[in-house]
């Protein structure tokens, strides 16, 4: 996608998906306990390239993740992952389709009990009948690749949090997956731990001929690093583009998110009752 | 809100959490049979359950059987038959304190390690990570745990009366003047396999009943401290309570 489109992308054909595309979410809606978070949401992510999702917090980008894999399924409309309908799969089927999945959790989700090596080596042993000494080298070839193939016998508890998400990411593509999943991979990381993780995401995806796709706050990193984003806000797409291009957009909401203001669209206070009758009254309330 | 109201939302709320728990077991049992493939996350269970649990085990053990060896003794010399201490004491502990006790502290040592264990793996995404591994976390985390804890509490149970005889031994016989002889033999020659048999059967459902309590609690907690320290807590009171049921019902079939 070249061209910055502040209105819902035209999908064509709902039922077809688009040849380049490994995921697809076609006039996706989702409830839950009488909220709507998705309606008539639109979303394409290319094979081989790294598509962003950013929005104000609470607008459903981890929900999004969560259709994609399957934890969820949508209320209304299709989720396509490599062709298949997430909604036509069993539990089998869902396993299935998460062995080809990566993901990378905000904190890492590194197994606290097992050192980094047996993190690595997890998703072989669960499913692979591998002799030892294949899956050892498997783990250092991934271990080596992020940088860490000298902290194979450290505990998570001795990492820090860039080493603790680099560790993920080794095994995340233990299993040479299609699709590479980033759930905040910048937060909380200092400048060097931030440049590495920004390096390993786009060679990871280069050298293994990934689909990644990140959900992120930082603006920037985004903008080095996706080649589409998504901007998604009031359950819908508010924009997609190049991040360059929609550094320069002029909807209100996508200027506030990308500048960082403090208000716009997205108000800075949360909706309250009147302030000066709620300090003013007998009885505060709260 | 009325009484009624209120009672009726507390027994709707109930009913739906028993169908949860229900549901959960079934879950639980499907799956157990494929645990079974990888027998060395079972015996880590039973490492962590059970050998982990047995300082507690024996030291309650210990003076349990010497309160019962006391009270016995001052209760049997009021009716003149000290001999028989050995048995009242064997058939106590063997067939209801044995497995009652020592479920009670499972629940308190072993079910809450269990619950919190895996309330904070759902606190820190790791549940989610393994999902997302393709790795059904009931089978890779709940079921060890659940086979670990129905293995290990029968032994427990075993050595609890084991050396609960001891201790009742050592006060009846050593301290009160009980004849040795009398106080093995009479144990010896009242007892049957039935009673040893009763003994392992409740503590074999009492330990079903405490682990999939704990694991179910455990997987169920909210992903926050307060969350897994509720949790915790429920586990405790629900097995404790199981316990005192089961036990009931057990002995009323069994005897």
């Amino acid at each position: 996608m070249t061209q910055v489109s502040t209105t819902q992308p035209t999908v064509p054909g709902a039922s077809r998906l688009a040849a380049t595309a490994l995921v697809q979410l076609i006039d996706v809606g989702y409830d839950i306990q009488g909220r709507t978070i998705f309606d008539g949401l639109n979303v394409t992510m290319e094979r081989g390239k790294i598509t962003a999702v950013m929005g104000p917090s609470g607008t459903g980008k981890t929900t999004l993740l969560r259709l994609i894999t399957g934890q969820i399924k949508p209320t209304r409309g299709q989720v396509l992952v490599d062709g298949v309908d997430i909604r036509t799969l069993d539990v089998d089927g869902l396993f299935a389709l998460r062995r080809g999945m990566g993901m990378l959790f905000q904190n890492g989700a590194l197994l606290t009990d097992l050192d980094v090596y047996e993190n690595v080596a997890f998703p072989l042993r669960e499913h692979t009948n591998l002799p030892e000494s294949l899956i050892a080298r498997i783990v250092l070839m991934k271990l080596h690749a992020v940088g860490l193939r000298g902290a194979a016998r450290l505990m998570p508890a001795e990492l820090s949090g860039g080493m603790a998400r680099r560790v993920a990411l080794a095994r995340a593509i233990v299993m040479d997956p299609l699709l590479l999943i980033y759930d905040e991979p910048f937060a909380g990381l200092d400048p060097i731990g931030l440049g590495v993780v920004l390096r390993l995401i786009r060679d990871t995806n280069d050298s293994l001929g990934l689909t990644s796709i990140v959900v992120s706050h930082d603006v920037d990193e985004i903008s080095l690093l996706a080649d589409t984003a998504y901007i998604l806000a009031g359950g819908r797409v508010a924009a997609s583009g190049k991040p360059a291009n929609l550094r320069v957009d002029d909807s209100p909401l996508v200027r506030q998110f990308m500048g960082g203001l403090a208000d716009g669209p997205v108000a800075f206070h949360y909706p309250a009752p009147n302030y000066d009758a709620q300090l003013l009254a007998q009885d505060v309330p709260i | 809100m009325s009484i009624a109201n209120e009672l009726l939302i507390n027994a709707r709320e109930m009913c739906s959490k028993a169908g949860r728990f229900t549901f959960f077991t079934l879950r639980l049992l499907r799956v157990t049979p494929a645990a079974f493939k990888r027998i060395g996350l079972i015996w880590a269970q039973i490492y962590n359950t059970g050998a982990l649990s047995l300082v507690i085990i024996m030291l309650s053990g210990l003076f349990v059987g010497m309160v019962l060896g006391l009270q016995g003794y001052d209760l049997l010399r009021r009716f003149g038959s000290t001999e028989s201490l050995g048995v009242a004491v064997g058939l106590a502990l063997i067939k209801e304190l044995g497995p009652v006790v020592t479920a009670l502290l499972f629940a308190g040592r072993a079910g809450t390690a269990l619950t919190s264990e895996i309330g904070l793996m759902q606190a820190t995404d790791q549940l989610a990570a393994m999902e997302m591994m393709a790795v059904d976390p009931v089978r890779r985390i709940c079921a060890p745990r659940f086979i670990g804890g129905i293995i290990a509490l029968p032994l427990l149970a075993a050595i609890f009366s084991m050396i609960g005889i001891y201790g009742a031994q050592l006060v009846g016989v050593t301290l009160m003047g009980v004849d040795a002889g009398q106080f093995w033999s009479q144990m010896r020659g009242a007892m049957s396999i039935n009673d040893v048999v009763q003994g392992i059967v409740k503590s074999a459902v009492f330990g079903f009943a405490c682990t999939s309590i704990a694991v179910y609690e455990g997987y169920h907690a909210l992903p926050t401290a307060e969350g897994v320290g509720r949790a915790t807590t429920r586990t405790v009171v629900n097995s404790s309570v199981a316990i005192l049921i089961l036990d009931y019902m057990l002995t009323a079939v069994l005897l």
